[in-house]
């Protein structure tokens, strides 16, 4: 049978069909995936992120995560493009380096955070493309949670979720750790134990539905006695 | 001069040559990887391109997506006892939202209040700088900065980068010697003074609240809860403000001190941060 849709404008092409020539410009971005989390509590943070680096359909290396640590108390999760990611954490350093020498004492996560909005700004007609969360203790021993926009808008929070999978994780977080949309629940604060099996709970459901996020999860617990890490095994298809 | 040059003095200008370099910006593509950015202002800018369509561009395809956090609505108005301001604490990046509740208040110093809308990054850097253009003045001329120059500042930095892609609108609010000030200065480089502005997505609502229940000699109070009126009615009806029902609002009131204050006592107190919620009942408003 003849289908009719032929004979609508015989000149028009169906949309599915190359229309004409087609303009491809170098663009110095790519998109690298991975999904990053952080959670403060009251004398702990953690920072997590998944170890999968993905670009268009294919798998780059399912070993590649994407928390840094900065200082003994103060660990970066940064997701986005690769290339800006190793590039800004080498810039983190060096300027790490610098306050040291120059002060001899070592950055406090509110500093760093306020170091890094100063960073991005600096390329605020080129961005970074990166998605940071910073996670540490702050100078009194508290967890800090510090999330940042591409060019250096940041706040504290409690918790956040950055990455391919942020949207996934956030509205969850929200609810279980913020409480939000709750009726009839205690606020009981997060301790360390819950919130480690909160965010390992949580990849798994977010590899479960985002292509970009799974592989493993690397862990990184910051207290007084330190960072310590875990590795957890996650879908790898 | 010949004795001038054999004792080695340097003169004035170039010292401050050595201090403040001439050109205080320097574009390029890269910070520089000596000093990165640590003694003058530094602009890494894509070469060849217009840098404010360049994120544009980028974000077609690979799956891309540069998206920025930017802030909505925001009122200030000045009344016979101070200046109220209102803002929301919406931050949104594109279409999600990235945060519920961000800070837009930012204390410039403890007598200057700048309001943040447009892209957060922008107003958060500029302001930041202001601030520590503010302290020198300070430090300076022994004076504290009025807020017709702060705003004048903040102004001239913006027309430096107009035409960049930069976003920003923002009050600067105050007390000094003339009294209550409010300025209005945006990224364009416009600068205003007046007695109510409000800026973002849902200023339109505001002026429309604001407007209808101003007067010049209100009570402080009746101007509190005008200053939440204006923001609980642009929250409810703007997407990209607050939230439909409930939404998070900060209110701040500037005031003169009363009492002989230390130097560098706040003129200002954090009235209200909370909920607010608008009530519906068959499609007309009690709030």
């Amino acid at each position: 049978m003849l289908s009719s849709n032929a004979f609508v404008d015989p000149g028009k092409m169906k949309d599915y069909h190359y229309t004409g020539p087609v303009e491809h410009r170098f663009s110095p971005y790519s998109f690298n995936g991975g999904t990053v989390l952080a959670v403060a509590g009251e004398d702990f943070a953690i920072v997590a992120s998944d170890t999968r680096l993905s670009e268009g359909y294919s798998i780059h290396s399912r070993d590649s995560p994407k928390c840094y640590k900065l200082t003994d108390t103060t660990v970066i999760g940064c997701s986005g493009f690769h290339g800006d990611c190793l590039t800004l954490t080498k810039i983190i350093d060096a300027r790490l380096k610098m306050y040291k020498h120059s002060n001899n004492k070592t950055m406090t996560s509110g500093a760093i955070a306020a170091m890094l909005s100063t960073i991005l700004y600096g390329r605020r007609f080129f961005p970074y493309y990166v998605y940071n969360i910073i996670g540490g203790l702050d100078e009194h021993g508290k967890g800090a949670v510090y999330s940042f926009d591409p060019v250096g808008s940041y706040q504290r929070d409690t918790y956040k979720a950055g990455g391919s999978a942020s949207a996934m994780l956030q509205p969850l977080l929200d609810n279980q750790i913020g409480f939000k949309n709750m009726e009839g629940v205690q606020h009981v604060p997060l301790t360390q134990d819950k919130a480690v099996q909160l965010v390992k709970d949580v990849f798994i459901s977010a590899a479960e539905r985002d292509v970009y996020t799974g592989d493993a999860l690397r862990v990184c617990i910051i207290t007084k006695e330190g960072i310590s890490e875990q590795t957890v095994p996650l879908r790898k298809d | 001069m010949a004795l001038f040059q054999v004792s080695g003095l340097k003169s004035y200008a170039e010292l401050r040559e050595q201090i403040l370099p001439a050109r205080q910006t320097h574009l390029f593509d890269r910070t520089n990887h000596y000093n990165f950015g640590t003694k003058t202002q530094e602009f890494a800018v894509p070469l060849g391109v217009d840098p404010s369509g360049f994120l544009g561009t980028c974000s077609r395809d690979g799956g891309v997506s540069i998206d920025l956090n930017h802030g909505t609505t925001t009122l200030a108005f000045k009344f016979r006892h101070g200046v109220i301001v209102a803002v929301d604490s919406r931050a949104s990046a594109g279409r999600y939202l990235a945060s519920n509740d961000v800070n837009k208040v930012i204390e410039i110093n403890p007598y200057l209040l700048g309001t943040m809308s447009g892209s957060a990054a922008d107003c958060q850097y500029w302001e930041r700088l202001l601030a520590k253009e503010c302290r020198l003045y300070r430090l300076r001329s022994n004076h504290r900065i009025s807020v017709a120059a702060a705003s004048k500042l903040l102004c001239n930095m913006m027309l430096g980068y107009r035409g960049m892609g930069l976003s920003m609108g923002s009050m600067i609010c105050g007390w000094d010697k003339e009294g209550p000030g409010l300025y209005y200065v945006d990224d364009r480089g416009t600068r205003l003074s007046g007695r109510m502005f409000s800026t973002g997505c849902g200023s339109s609502y505001a002026y429309g609240v604001v407007d209808s229940g101003y007067r010049e000699d209100m009570a402080v109070e009746e101007a509190y809860e005008l200053g939440r009126r204006g923001i609980a009615h642009a929250t409810h009806r703007d997407a990209y403000s607050g939230g439909a029902v409930n939404s998070e609002y900060t209110l701040v009131y500037i005031h003169q001190p009363t009492t002989p204050v230390p130097r560098c006592l706040r003129h200002f107190s954090l009235v209200q941060t909370g909920v607010s919620t608008i009530g519906r009942v068959a499609g007309t408003f009690q709030d």
